[in-house]
């Protein structure tokens, strides 16, 4: 009982961080970033290739060397999202949106489908092995690893939350949420804010990527797909748009799946959580936290 | 000013003006749009009947079955996408259930496949129902990863479930008979003896050129497919003239999917065996690059796009590895420099395209009206600048999709 809610929140705090940036993304220009999840997928291979380069780690070294990875990854993948969002949804800003979801979704298979000619469709492991020494805490089975991957998480989303709160670009993320064209007339660089919002949303989804790789020990290039779904669903249970939202969203869904795992068995576990995504949509579009869903015009 | 104009108004006989220029005839016959569109339909026709003449062998006649398959999926697809401007992602799984329907009565139950039809049917719009039906009141964004979520959904069950076979699918479906007789029978007809796939092949074709082809373009034609565009182009001023969204929406949506589960059915029968694995997210992307390809919303552009996508795996064999990633970026491309496809729904045949005048002609002053009352009646015929004749532009070029 205890141990399926520490798997969940694990597992919880890998959705959260990527709904945080789907959440972002579509607050700040109603964009449904396809790539998202893939952007996950491109941490975790950049933390591959990084690690591969160094060849083997010490396993007690591996929690340090995983935190300078994660870094790197970060960086990395928050310039490929603002690159992406410089080439392919930039110029179609002012589309109408149909074009601009199947502008994601392209941009979601050219990334998958890049990967895999890069690094061959079968999957690779992930060249860290986390210690495995764990403690009994409350009956559930805590491996050191697994701690600093929740903490890490949580470290992550807590710097983001100020970022937002409490500073001038955060601010202007907001007003740009609120109105853009009134944010532009008030001297916000709207084009700036938004490569900002893309930048720290995929570095979280990168971030994501690396622990997972690190958790789960190997990694492939349709890895994102799920994940992105999963992050989607998790956004919207805490309401899309909001930041706490996305949080609290990702932690739950982490832990209803587990459950659901438990009780229905673990090859039911992907239907379970859309069962709960088509759910929550039929009786609270609005999710938990969310504000009322408009037609955008 | 105000008395004046009245009674200037007073005295004038109205009457419409007289046309600046004439305008000239339609063309009509096989160079007018419509007239050369069934031109080509019929010529295409004509060669899906001769292939079998042409080069029987069975991969030819195999590929082109699928290949008509997809263009009928294409087709349903660009129901939703293309009228009714509904973002579908999870569009095999309609497929899928049209595939499973079909194929479990007709093994299991041992059903002729004809009979399966309605069931299939059924079963497409109960599925329609119940993933547009929640989904369709939101935001369009939001039906597009539902509909995802609910492909997902479909191909995890059906590897699941004992019913459809688990992950090794169902095997050994029959064809179509009816009564005694069935395709795999053959046909003897003035001499020539047709094979049951080439017999099955022509099932095919008519199926989909008459209900696919056909159907379709009938049904965007009419009082529903007008009531589709106009949401897609404006849901708000549909519904504030009197288009019930909501319904015209599901209808879009039901419609495609009961096309997608007909050729589910067609594609369960020509296969012989289905299994989950072809129904992968990967082939609902396939599906709505094609639509996006060939341009939305228009019948040539989607059999164009549909062909290119089933065809060119199998004629371009390196293609087929590299093909997801060029489909990917072909996709961003598309959509940043030519939104509208390669044959847009709006295309007009070069040689009907008209060309601006070279000038407006001079208007005479309308002489009933004094020379000083004409100043004052707002800008007057005269006074006109001489704006670019919207006809003049080439709707092909027109790069923007109106959503």
């Amino acid at each position: 009982m205890m141990q399926l809610i520490w798997n969940g929140l694990i597992v919880g705090s890998f959705y959260s961080l990527v709904a945080l940036g789907y959440s972002m993304v579509y607050g700040i220009i109603k964009l449904l970033n396809f790539a998202h999840g893939d952007i996950y997928m491109l941490g975790a291979f950049v933390g591959f290739l990084v690690l591969s380069s160094f060849g083997g780690i010490p396993a007690a070294m591996s929690i340090p060397a995983l935190l300078v990875i994660l870094l790197l990854a970060m960086v990395v993948t928050g310039l490929i999202g603002v690159a992406i969002e410089r080439v392919a949804y930039r110029p179609l800003r002012s589309s109408p949106r149909l074009a601009v979801l199947i502008t994601a979704i392209g941009v979601s298979f050219t990334l998958e489908y890049g990967i895999r000619q890069l690094f061959g469709p079968n999957p690779r492991a992930f060249p860290v092995r986390l210690s495995s020494e764990s403690f009994d805490v409350l009956g559930m089975r805590v491996s050191l690893s697994q701690l600093v991957l929740v903490v890490v998480a949580a470290v992550l989303m807590f710097v983001l939350a100020h970022i937002v709160e409490r500073t001038r670009e955060g601010r202007a993320m907001r007003a740009i949420a609120l109105d853009p064209q009134a944010a532009h007339l008030m001297g916000v660089n709207v084009n700036r804010v938004i490569a900002t919002v893309f930048f720290i949303g995929s570095a979280l989804a990168g971030a994501a990527g690396v622990m997972a790789g690190a958790y789960y020990g190997s990694i492939d290039f349709l890895m994102g797909f799920v994940i992105g779904l999963k992050a989607f669903t998790a956004a919207v249970i805490g309401g899309i748009g909001n930041l706490y939202g996305a949080m609290l969203g990702g932690l739950l869904l982490g832990l209803l799946e587990s459950f659901g795992a438990a009780w229905l068995g673990g090859e039911w576990r992907d239907v379970f959580s859309f069962a709960i995504l088509i759910v929550i949509l039929t009786f609270k579009p609005t999710g938990l936290l969310g504000a009322r869903v408009v037609e955008r015009m | 000013m105000a008395p004046q104009l009245d009674l200037a108004l007073k005295h004038a006989p109205l009457r419409a003006p007289a046309p600046l220029f004439e305008r000239g005839k339609p063309a009509s016959g096989p160079r007018s749009q419509p007239g050369f569109m069934k031109l080509l339909g019929a010529l295409a026709f004509a060669f899906l009947l001769a292939l079998p003449f042409i080069d029987a062998s069975a991969y030819t006649i195999s590929i082109a079955t699928s290949a008509l398959i997809y263009v009928m999926l294409c087709m349903g697809l660009n129901v939703v996408v293309g009228y009714a401007g509904l973002l579908d992602l999870g569009y095999i799984a309609f497929f899928a259930v049209g595939a499973y329907v079909s194929g479990i009565l007709t093994t299991v139950l041992d059903w002729p496949m004809w009979a399966a039809v309605p069931a299939t049917i059924l079963a497409c719009v109960l599925a329609g129902i119940i993933i547009g039906g929640p989904t369709l009141r939101l935001r369009s964004d939001y039906l597009a990863i539902v509909t995802l979520g609910f492909g997902e959904i479909i191909r995890i069950t059906a590897n699941n479930l004992d019913v459809t076979g688990g992950p090794s699918g169902i095997h050994g479906i029959p064809t179509w008979s009816f009564g005694d007789w069935s395709f795999r029978d053959g046909l003897d007809l003035f001499g020539l003896h047709f094979s049951g796939t080439v017999l099955f092949y022509y099932f095919v074709a008519i199926v989909v050129a008459t209900v696919g082809i056909v159907g379709v373009g009938r049904l965007a034609r009419g009082r529903m497919g007008r009531a589709w565009k106009a949401v897609r182009d404006d849901e708000d001023a549909a519904e504030a003239m009197g288009i019930n969204t909501y319904f015209t929406k599901i209808s879009a949506y039901i419609i495609g999917a009961v096309w997608a589960g007909l050729a589910g059915q067609l594609m369960a029968t020509h296969l012989t065996a289905i299994s989950p694995n072809s129904f992968h997210f990967l082939y609902s992307a396939l599906i709505l690059m094609a639509v996006v390809l060939g341009g939305m919303g228009s019948t040539p552009g989607v059999i164009i796009g549909g062909l290119f996508v089933s065809l060119a795996p199998e004629l371009l064999r390196e293609f087929a590895e590299w093909r997801y990633l060029i489909f990917g970026v072909l996709l961003v491309v598309v959509m940043i420099f030519r939104p509208a496809g390669l044959w847009p729904a709006t295309a007009v045949l070069p040689w009907l395209r008209r060309h601006k005048p070279q000038a407006w002609p001079a208007t005479a002053p309308l002489e009933s009206l004094g020379g000083d009352d004409r100043a004052e009646v707002g800008p007057a015929a005269g006074a006109r600048p001489a704006p670019a004749d919207p006809r003049a532009q080439d709707p092909a070029d027109d790069g923007e999709v109106r959503r």
